[in-house]
């Protein structure tokens, strides 16, 4: 066996000039491919931690039918046995409650149709650090009369620190709901949709303020990472009763998804290509192997099975793939790394759009395996199937007509 | 003790078209320690006579028997193996293994053979030593004139204990000296080792050396001398 290995290896190397380029071909490939991929993955892994630390959570608990009619009725009340439920999941890292809605929002003579959130200040600011994105003033304790702001409704409402903001709207089953509140913290959401209409306040306050007392409209959910999530919806779906659904990420944010499977999509044709042009120069090469077949029928004359010699030249496809797919994934790792510290920054147009929809206006890298093994195993996967031409080429060879080439 | 049988040998190319009979019943025998020429003008069938014998090609009609194995019966799989276990072969243009050196080129067909490590290089060495190139062992092909890669293919064909070795037209690319060192080595095995050589020629030098001289015309044997 180490004499097949030992032929074959020299053999890549007869050419040297040939090798290195068909090596460096596929070494470009690995590294675009995997600067690619880590740069798409990187990006997404940060939309969606961004969408779930800023709103969502990894799961949500709601009322059947709440999602697609989030309106106060649409609420359940948060009793011991849920608590105990919650408790029970050793995955779930933290949860909180909060009380959704709608109400007009008046100062002095502004008025505007807001989303009101009540919310558990101290579990709440754990989960999406509202805390972090104070601009003015303090953030909300427990219990807290005050409310916090969007900096976009606060503009519009013309509204500073200690001012007062009447919230006018429908309580809980056609309640009226009206109450003043002063403004204790006003907040740079990262979304400037929810910036325009954000207004956050105590549970208890809210409860109190639309007649739902104890009513939840969702309770949101985190666990360790991504992985844990399906194991631990499934848990939920056994302790829930028929009145509530359990909804991961994925379900509340099927748009942001569906964009992620498009440009995902996108990604894979531009890696197609390629894949293609370097697909044709490691084919320039393994023909050339095909095209020494006056070697070939020696080999054979002298007592060589078709078999063995067929191993040789795989072998040397292999060894011509692995050289690049390592040389390329070895480069990649300092290159990746560099830049998951240091993403690049999207300015202009591009960084506006990304900025709109609430996203940090950067390229972020991904490092995870994946990202390596996966564009790694591709290209040798081409290889091996260019690799076929000549196996093909040796099924079909003659000794004689070989000798004579 | 006739270790070759050859019994009307024919060989047709292109039978559809326009048919050349390369062979036309060819019967000869090769006893064991025979140092024999084939001769014959360009195009006489002499290399293809060659090339049956050594199973590298199939004959039209006709048998050839090998210590009584019947190899133009024999399957692809089964020819090649007989072929490395009992078959020798020089050829013209030396075609020795590029990227390996005169040890492994020598060594190759006994690792196929499955010989062991020692034995492989116990039997390299003598081989080395017996055409002269013990001190070239790890010296590549390219670095070693045309003679002497010629006498590293008659090592390597030494190398599995073949029953005869096919040499074809072994010095058409060597000069003088070369072609008379390589017919003295290929004279002393034959002689002090009873190793059977089988030619094809054009070179008197090599005709010269041959105790038996074989001519061949259009396919046929017009005669077999023996001195």
């Amino acid at each position: 066996m180490q004499t097949y290995f030992k032929l074959a290896w020299r053999n890549i190397w007869r050419n040297k000039r040939r090798t290195l380029i068909t090596t460096a071909s596929i070494f470009f490939g690995v590294l675009l491919s995997t600067f690619m991929t880590s740069m798409q993955e990187g990006s997404y892994s940060q939309y969606i931690t961004s969408i779930v630390n800023s709103y969502s959570g990894y799961l949500q608990i709601h009322k059947k039918g709440y999602w697609n009619d989030k309106i106060i009725n649409n609420s359940f009340l948060f009793d011991k046995n849920i608590e105990s439920n919650l408790k029970s999941i050793k995955k779930i890292t933290i949860y909180t409650q909060r009380l959704e809605t709608y109400s007009l929002a008046s100062s002095e003579d502004v008025t505007k149709g807001v989303m009101v959130m009540g919310i558990d200040p101290e579990k709440e600011d754990k989960i999406t650090n509202i805390s972090g994105k104070l601009k003015h003033g303090r953030f909300l304790k427990n219990g807290d009369n005050g409310i916090i702001l969007g900096s976009g409704l606060a503009r519009f409402l013309k509204l500073k620190i200690n001012d007062t903001l009447v919230l006018i709207g429908q309580g809980y089953h056609g309640a009226g709901a009206a109450g003043k509140y002063p403004v204790k913290g006003i907040i740079k959401h990262p979304s400037p949709e929810l910036d325009r209409i954000l207004v956050y306040m105590d549970i208890k306050n809210c409860q109190d303020l639309f007649s739902a007392p104890d009513m939840l409209t969702s309770v949101v959910i985190m666990v360790h990472d991504n992985d844990e999530v399906t194991l631990v919806k499934n848990e939920l779906v056994q302790l829930t009763d028929y009145n509530t659904e359990v909804m991961d990420w994925q379900e509340m944010n099927r748009l942001l998804l569906k964009q992620i499977e498009s440009d995902r999509i996108g990604g894979v044709i531009t890696k197609g290509v390629l894949y293609m042009i370097i697909a044709f120069g490691i084919l320039g090469t393994v023909m050339m192997m095909a095209e020494r077949k006056k070697e070939f029928g020696v080999i054979m004359a002298v007592g060589m099975q078709k078999y063995k010699l067929i191993f040789i030249v795989i072998l040397e496809t292999i060894f011509l793939g692995m050289i690049g797919v390592i040389a390329g994934t070895v480069a990649s790792i300092p290159l990746l790394y560099y830049f998951l510290f240091n993403p690049i920054p999207l300015t202009g147009q591009a960084g506006e759009m990304v900025l709109q929809m609430g996203f940090e206006p950067a390229m972020f890298f991904s490092m995870t395996p994946s990202v390596f093994y996966e564009q790694a195993l591709t290209i040798f996967i081409f290889t091996l199937i260019i690799g076929i031409y000549p196996v093909l080429n040796i099924r079909k060879l003659k000794v004689m007509n070989a000798l004579r080439s | 003790m006739n270790i070759i049988e050859i019994r009307g040998i024919c060989k047709t190319y292109d039978k559809k078209t326009l048919p050349v009979h390369a062979l036309n019943g060819i019967d000869l025998t090769f006893q064991k320690g025979e140092f024999a020429s084939i001769v014959g003008p360009s195009g006489s069938g002499k290399t293809t006579l060659l090339n049956i014998i050594g199973g590298l090609d199939d004959p039209t009609d006709g048998v050839i028997l090998i210590d009584g194995v019947n190899i133009t019966a024999l399957s692809g799989r089964k020819k090649t193996q007989f072929r490395m276990k009992n078959i020798g072969f020089v050829f013209q243009s030396f075609n020795l293994i590029p990227v390996f050196t005169v040890k492994e080129n020598v060594e190759f067909i006994m690792h196929l053979q499955g010989i062991s490590k020692e034995e492989r290089e116990k039997r390299t060495n003598e081989l080395l030593d017996a055409v002269g190139l013990n001190d070239k062992k790890n010296n590549r092909p390219n670095k070693l004139s045309g003679g002497q890669q010629q006498r590293v293919a008659v090592a390597r064909a030494l190398a599995s204990k073949p029953k005869f070795i096919l040499a074809d037209e072994p010095t058409a690319n060597l000069d003088s000296k070369s072609t008379e060192n390589l017919l003295d080595i290929m004279e002393k095995l034959n002689q002090e080792e009873n190793i059977t050589f089988i030619f094809s020629t054009h070179d008197s030098r090599v005709v010269n050396k041959a105790r038996r001289v074989i001519t061949i015309e259009d396919g046929k044997v017009i005669s077999d001398i023996s001195n």
